[in-house]
């Protein structure tokens, strides 16, 4: 992975969070972590992950000793930018390593004899030089490589039916990033069923009698003793209470600032829409809207105006619903470890599609594993290409200063020139990838960031409304994603059930 | 995977890495009074905008020339007063006479490195796509390969989008001219040339070659018909060229005197800060500066220089092929970057680019070269803040260069084209058979110091006597394995074309 420092471009607020991180775990006894609040960047992962700046702080203080005084707010000395771009770099060796653990994975029934044609080698530089990666972690500064990393390790060590492994490692990243419980189902119901249930009966259902008491303590000791690990230290000072608090902050709106492309988006642009037809026709009384939603900015969404509000229980409810269908297949219809990739992403993009204050970096949680499937068939690697190129784009507003344009432009580009045709090359001898209605999505999204990023800031609308962009963006590509989730269902609700003798 | 794909990937991959590497910083950033080469550029946008033409290179009170005066051919002006119309658009300020001395904003930075990208977007980066795609007897992989490993030569990637300055359009024109001339476009070819030389007068060291050819191909068809004919054309298409470009400057004979003496300032020295060549190498033991007189100085480096680059030219003229063609730019250039007067480090890229074409021909000693190139620039790029865009740029550099070609697989005597050399040196020593293992070793120890070398520089402070010592280390080495390369160059093009009508390769 190339890397060239930035001095300038980017100094995004999580350089800053992450630094107040160190110095909160460095300086502060563990019982003032999740109580520490001068800056507002406060602690809100984890205690694993807690631990692992702890870690890194060590090495830090060889660096700059400065960066761990809690109170040095915003402190961004070149030695201290340059040990959190390393430390970045430095723990995505772990992201390597399970790129290559997943390829061994693939099997290479197509392979050609071009070394550039292999499935495993499309398959990692789709993940090695995935953008919304290289955009998320080396330019905007998070330590995701590192934690996909091991998710893909632990989906690597499911299909090589180290089932307990597997388990322990999804375990540890539950403690690292809390986000990941959106895929926990996929996990819980996967690991019942497949490694529980040592047999099935021969229509592929559940023989209930061949229950294994001692596989499934031996996975439950594993999960308790690792949040025992993690929580145990707080159990003990009765702060979990606050720890929890921390991590899940509901009092944030149901969109944040921008809009991630899921269904609130549309349906919050939805209601703006209406709202603003709604004024000009005289239907709504003006003075009943509250005036933060007719600004020129894209808020926090707290209320609508025209559809009934949402509210968390709600999209706990839709999420819900939206993950039963993948459930219950991998439960009755069990396909081994590709059912439960089909599984894990039906279930990452379900709560993305329709979860509270979700971020648009979430999409990844989809983008990641599906590569794995779209150098498998044919028709995941077109569902796959409409998701990724949806899902980067969507990242674009990250992104937003003017040496950062090219760069985003030029490795959007080059990504998406490569997956697409180098899935088309391996899927040449069957129908092609795109019909003409993907293909006019995907050629949309140019003329999009063209009125966007270089039209829109010279017209006259740029003062009244300058959501505009951010608004077009966020829907265009729920549109392609939200299309992407429901190609995927159909996919995995209409596949034959795995006989017993599908090798998996 | 379809060509096109790929060389679609392999250009935004160069683009990519090149708008990374401009992210960095510039020569004399932040360094009144005088900054550096980018403030060189701002500032003859500023003449060539607010003064008449008639002024641009004349020392006056609007123009001082101490103060970064204008020491290239006319079309670099041309290009510095398009820019600044560009300028004038967007902010005034930048190019305001004597006000916008010292300029430095991001904004600016932002303006002035796009203008770098457009130019090598529409000048040298078509050039490289299209050679590599007329490369004969190379599948469409190999190409592309070629195209990535040239594409990220990382001398001229750090020099322009680095230090700051607009190679890419001189050495891109001089590639439209090689391209020409190898295609039998002669006519078009020598324009493009004649551009590339009024770009920037460095150009002067591949002129030799071009001429050379472009004559033996009129020989070769005949003096009396169409190579006459041929002769005349190209002869028109220069002095044309010349006259369209120098033409507000020849209304009167002080104009075009003055521009002369700016472009080749023989008061200068024999050379000027450390750089890889002879005589710069010499002042190490032999302070020559001081012992001969000026004129003398003049007329010894010409010597030295004609002398090493006549036999490859005499072998040009009288058997024109494009592959001779390539191989003399490279040591034509060569042996004026390490005789000529008055030569810059940056003149290395002048011998780089021939040496880039080269690459699917000798992969592994072109590289070996393209290596200490960037190398001998080093002190340049360390004074400039660009130690972690040089390290990654060589080492991506390597890593393409190593994959695509195989570099180490391809190091015996036939691979290296020094067969018939060695057959003619057995002659005489029957045991001469460890020219590639000498190579190999050669390489390996060229590594290993240039890689010391770059440690020390970096991490060690030089001793109070000898303040300059890691720079002048730096040039003496790179001077030492330029030499080499001169010799090696020379012996393929001498001995190489001795058979040159039993080879089947004949392109």
């Amino acid at each position: 992975m190339w890397h060239v420092p930035e001095p300038e471009s980017s100094h995004s607020t999580d350089f800053e969070v992450h630094r107040n991180w160190l110095a909160i775990t460095h300086s502060l006894p563990i019982s003032q972590w999740y109580y520490e609040a001068t800056s507002e960047w406060t602690l809100d992962y984890p205690p694993f992950f807690a631990w692992f700046e702890y870690a890194l702080s060590h090495v830090a203080k060889y660096f700059d000793e400065e960066m761990l005084n809690v109170h040095n707010l915003n402190y961004n000395s070149s030695k201290t930018i340059l040990f959190q771009r390393f430390s970045v770099i430095f723990t995505d060796a772990l992201f390597v390593y399970a790129v290559h653990e997943c390829c061994k994975c693939i099997d290479g029934k197509k392979a050609s004899k071009e070394l550039t044609e292999k499935p495993k080698f499309i398959l990692s530089v789709l993940l090695l030089w995935n953008f919304g990666l290289l955009i998320v972690d080396h330019i905007h500064f998070q330590y995701n490589g590192f934690l996909f990393g091991l998710m893909l390790l632990s989906i690597a060590r499911l299909f090589q039916k180290r089932h307990v492994e597997g388990a322990f490692l999804f375990a540890v990243l539950l403690h690292l990033k809390h986000i990941y419980l959106y895929v926990a189902p996929a996990y819980g119901v996967y690991l019942l069923r497949s490694h529980c249930f040592t047999a099935n009966k021969p229509d592929g259902s559940v023989r209930w009698n061949s229950f294994s008491y001692a596989r499934f303590i031996s996975l439950g000791l594993i999960v308790f003793l690792v949040s025992a690990l993690s929580l145990g230290p707080f159990l003990a000072l009765n702060q979990l209470p606050q720890v929890f608090s921390r991590l899940f902050p509901f009092k944030r709106g149901l969109c944040h600032a921008y809009w991630a492309p899921n269904f609130w988006a549309l349906y919050s642009a939805l209601d703006k829409v209406l709202s603003v037809i709604g004024l000009k026709l005289k239907l709504l009384d003006p003075n009943k809207i509250p005036k933060a939603s007719m600004t020129s900015g894209l808020v926090q969404q707290f209320q609508h105006t025209v559809l009934p509000s949402v509210t968390p229980l709600a999209t706990l409810l839709c999420t819900l619903i939206a993950i039963a269908p993948s459930i219950f297949c991998l439960w009755f219809k069990p396909q081994g470890p590709r059912g439960f990739l089909r599984c894990l992403i039906l279930c990452a993009l379900s709560s993305f599609m329709f979860g509270w204050h979700v971020h648009e970096k979430a999409i990844l949680l989809a983008v990641l594993p599906m590569s794995l499937l779209s150098v498998g068939k044919a028709r995941d690697a077109s569902i796959f290409l409409i998701l990724t190129t949806a899902g980067h784009y969507s990242l674009f507003p990250l992104l937003f200063t003017a040496p950062e344009l090219p760069i985003k432009i030029l490795l959007m580009l080059l990504f998406t020139t490569y997956s697409i045709s180098s899935l088309k090359t391996l899927f040449r001898k069957e129908k092609p990838l795109f019909n003409w209605m993907e293909t006019f999505y995907l050629l949309g999204l140019g003329p999009l960031e063209v009125f966007c990023e270089f039209v829109f800031p010279f017209t006259s609308w740029k003062l009244k409304y300058s959501f505009l962009p951010l608004l077009l963006t966020s829907a265009y590509c729920a549109v392609g994603i939200a299309y992407a989730w429901f190609k995927l269902y159909l996919s995995a609700l209409t596949d034959p059930p795995a006989g017993k003798t599908r090798k998996q | 995977m379809e060509k096109w794909y790929l060389m679609t990937t392999v250009v935004l991959i160069g683009l990519t890495v090149r708008w990374t590497v401009s992210l960095n910083s510039y020569s004399g950033a932040g360094k009144p009074p005088m900054f550096g080469d980018y403030e060189a550029q701002r500032h003859w946008q500023e003449i060539t905008f607010n003064l008449p033409v008639k002024q641009w290179y004349f020392n006056s009170s609007d123009n001082n020339l101490l103060y970064w005066g204008l020491d290239y051919p006319p079309l670099t002006a041309y290009h510095s007063l398009l820019c600044a119309y560009v300028a004038k658009i967007i902010n005034p300020d930048w190019i305001a006479l004597h006000t916008s001395r010292g300029y430095e904003s991001e904004a600016h930075k932002l303006f002035m490195r796009a203008t770098v990208l457009i130019a090598d977007l529409l000048i040298y980066i078509p050039a490289v796509v299209l050679y590599c795609c007329c490369l004969k007897e190379m599948s469409s992989k190999k190409k592309v390969a070629n195209a990535l490993c040239i594409l990220l030569y990382p001398g001229l990637i750090l020099i322009d989008y680095g230090h700051f300055q607009y190679n890419s359009v001189s050495l891109g024109f001089a590639l439209w001219g090689v391209l020409g001339v190898s295609c039998h476009w002669d006519v078009l070819g020598s324009l493009a040339f004649c551009l590339a030389l009024n770009y920037k007068q460095m150009e002067l060291y591949h002129s030799l070659p071009f001429f050379c050819f472009l004559l033996g191909k009129c020989f070769k068809k005949g003096l009396k018909g169409k190579g006459f004919v041929l002769l005349i054309k190209l002869a028109c298409t220069v002095v044309a060229s010349f006259i369209v470009c120098w033409l507000p400057f020849f209304s009167e004979k002080e104009q075009t005197l003055q521009v002369l003496r700016r472009l080749f300032p023989v008061d200068r020295g024999l050379f000027e800060d450390k750089v890889a060549n002879l005589w710069c190498s010499l002042s190490v033991f032999l302070k020559i500066k001081d012992i001969l007189p000026r004129h003398t100085q003049l007329i010894i480096s010409f010597c030295f220089t004609f002398l090493s680059l006549l036999p490859a030219c005499i072998k040009l003229t009288l058997q024109p092929c494009p592959k001779a063609f390539r191989f003399s730019l490279v040591t034509c250039a060569l042996s004026f970057f390490l005789f000529s007067f008055h030569v810059h480090e940056k003149s290395i890229l002048l011998v780089s680019l021939p040496v880039c074409l080269v690459l699917s021909e000798i992969p592994f000693m072109s590289t070996w070269f393209l290596l200490v190139s960037t190398f001998s620039m080093l002190p340049l790029l360390l004074k400039d803040d660009l130690l972690m865009p040089t390290v990654v740029t060589v080492m991506a550099f390597f890593i393409a260069c190593a994959t695509s070609f195989s570099i180490f697989e391809k190091t015996s005597e036939e691979e290296l084209q020094l067969k018939s050399f060695s057959i003619s040196v057995r002659k005489y020593l029957p045991c001469f058979t460890f020219l590639p293992r000498i190579i190999q070793h050669l390489f390996l120890m060229s590594v290993i110091t240039m890689v010391l070398l770059t440690l020390m520089t970096v991490t060690l402070d030089p001793p109070q006597k000898y303040p300059d010592l890691f720079s002048v280390l730096v040039c003496f080495v790179s001077f030492l394995k330029l030499l080499f390369f001169l010799v090696y160059f020379n012996i393929v093009i001498m001995w190489d074309f001795k058979n040159g009508r039993n080879q089947k390769k004949v392109n």
